[in-house]
């Protein structure tokens, strides 16, 4: 390293370390110290939302899946009008940002269908919406990576099309995909946040709550960060000893 | 052409069949029959619609003119008519084309009990019984990329015959060979043909074909050039096209 290099790493890293200690401010850990009765109680008041980001992010994920194959299989029709199906889901639903379809699902979804609809499955609904499309790509090239020569040898073994999917193209496809599988979860658990926009008691809604009583911004959502950190470590290492397992099955 | 001299119905009737890839004739107006037990070799240069001819037969390309019969079945457009020609006609594919997520059992017990009904137990002593037919029981637990090219090869053939069929295809069967593997799987088609099996083998191994075929058939563009036994089509060729091919893989 030379020296303009190690001069300018030197003034980011005390940019911030000034930063971490709160420049001319003091940092106010007290407000979640467990050490202390009302920290503990705001602790335990942020941690109580991890249940349902969890919740919803796993209910989504696995709607979404399953639709993003359903829709996925028609993409890869020889009929055209199955092929656009796939492609006018995919393109309309991609084009919609998430934060607007939740809002559309909470607030407009009920006056065209006269039925209330709760927080969760509002959440849910949007989620997993939009990330069909995203899956369904993905399911889409992880089929079409598949040699030719596998539906061939099915063929030959008189599987119909229901059987060589499931026995034969599907479990391979998947082992390819599962690190875009991975990303998609670790995706739907941040996306999860922002559900606390229409008032689900999930993390980012404890710590907004909390923030408004406690007005302790920093410290409260510096928490909040390191729970995302932790669930989503936790994910990625889940994912990476499915894949590991995976392998291992193919005796390799 | 002449195999019907004994009454009998051949076993496969190639009649008139022609096939394009867009504007590329693939097979012209080929006819052939093929009686029960017959052992048939056909060669010729590549891109001569060896290996087309013999996808057709089981319904892997479809032809657009002409007539195709296995063993007394048209072979249609319709679902039905595949599922029972494909269900008498065993293939074997250049790439072998294993199943590479499951074991070598699990590759050979898949068509039985997905596609026959046939129980687990049942499938099972199928499948050791074909094992040690093409000499590798002791590989059954093992994944296909743990077995070398030629005992991949022999659990395709093995594969195949779980199906019981009336009719094996071998696409080029040795052509992705290592030249020591070579033999082995010429051991096991040889002893398959031994045993009056239906066969026609897509080679351009002389030696086996030789010691092996009823009858030769060579191509060329798409045609049947000619067709005569082993011997008269060694010694006495009579097309120029045939003369030339021979001389240029017989003599390298």
């Amino acid at each position: 390293m030379n020296r303009p290099h190690r001069r300018i790493t030197a003034c980011v890293l005390a940019a911030a370390a000034m930063t971490l200690a709160g420049c001319s401010q003091q940092w106010g850990w007290y407000v979640v110290n467990p050490a202390t009765p009302s920290g503990l109680t705001n602790l335990k008041f942020l941690i109580g939302g991890l249940q349902q980001t969890v919740l919803l992010s796993l209910t989504a994920i696995s709607i979404s899946v399953v639709a993003g194959l359903a829709i996925a299989l028609p993409g890869l029709a020889p009929s055209r009008l199955l092929r656009g199906f796939n492609r006018v889901f995919v393109e309309v639903v991609r084009a919609v940002p998430i934060l607007v379809l939740i809002l559309w699902v909470y607030y407009g979804m009920p006056q065209i269908m006269n039925v209330s609809i709760n927080v969760f499955w509002a959440g849910v609904i949007a989620l997993a919406l939009s990330d069909s499309a995203f899956e369904a790509e993905i399911f889409r090239a992880g089929i079409q990576s598949i040699d030719k020569g596998q539906y061939e040898a099915a063929h030959s073994v008189s599987l119909n099309y229901r059987d060589t999917m499931w026995f034969v193209i599907l479990p391979q496809a998947i082992r390819r995909i599962l690190p875009a599988l991975g990303n998609q979860l670790v995706y739907m658990l941040k996306m999860s946040s922002l559900v606390s926009v229409i008032g689900m008691q999930e993390l980012t809604r404890k710590a907004n709550e909390l923030v408004v009583t406690e007005y302790r911004p920093l410290e409260i959502y510096t928490v909040l960060v390191l729970e995302y950190l932790v669930l989503i470590l936790l994910v990625s290492a889940g994912v990476r000893w499915l894949e590991r397992r995976l392998q291992a099955d193919q005796g390799s | 052409m002449n195999c019907t001299e004994n009454g009998r119905e051949p076993m496969i009737q190639v009649d008139g069949v022609s096939t394009w890839f867009g504007d590329f004739q693939a097979l012209k107006h080929v006819t052939m029959d093929v009686a029960a037990g017959e052992r048939v070799v056909v060669c010729g240069p590549s891109g001569s619609g060896k290996s087309t001819l013999i996808r057709c037969i089981n319904g892997l390309e479809r032809h657009q003119e002409g007539e195709i019969r296995v063993d007394g079945t048209l072979l249609a457009q319709s679902r039905k008519s595949i599922d029972s020609v494909r269900s008498k006609i065993g293939m074997v594919f250049q790439q072998f084309n294993l199943f590479p997520h499951l074991s070598v059992l699990g590759n050979l017990m898949l068509g039985p009990v997905r596609s026959k009904g046939m129980t687990r137990q049942d499938a099972r002593a199928m499948a050791m019984r074909f094992l040690e037919r093409v000499r590798i029981p002791e590989q059954a637990d093992k994944f296909p990329r743990q077995l070398s090219g030629g005992q991949q090869q022999r659990v395709a053939i093995a594969r195949s015959l779980c199906m019981e069929p009336k009719i094996m295809l071998f696409d080029e069967p040795t052509s992705a060979l290592d030249p020591e593997m070579i033999n082995e799987v010429l051991e096991v088609i040889t002893e398959l043909a031994e045993s009056g099996m239906t066969m026609i083998c897509v080679t351009h191994e002389m030696g086996f074909a030789r010691r092996v075929a009823d009858r030769m058939v060579f191509m060329d563009h798409g045609e049947i050039v000619e067709m005569a036994k082993p011997d008269k089509f060694f010694t006495k060729p009579e097309s120029r096209r045939c003369i030339d091919f021979l001389d240029k893989i017989l003599h390298h």
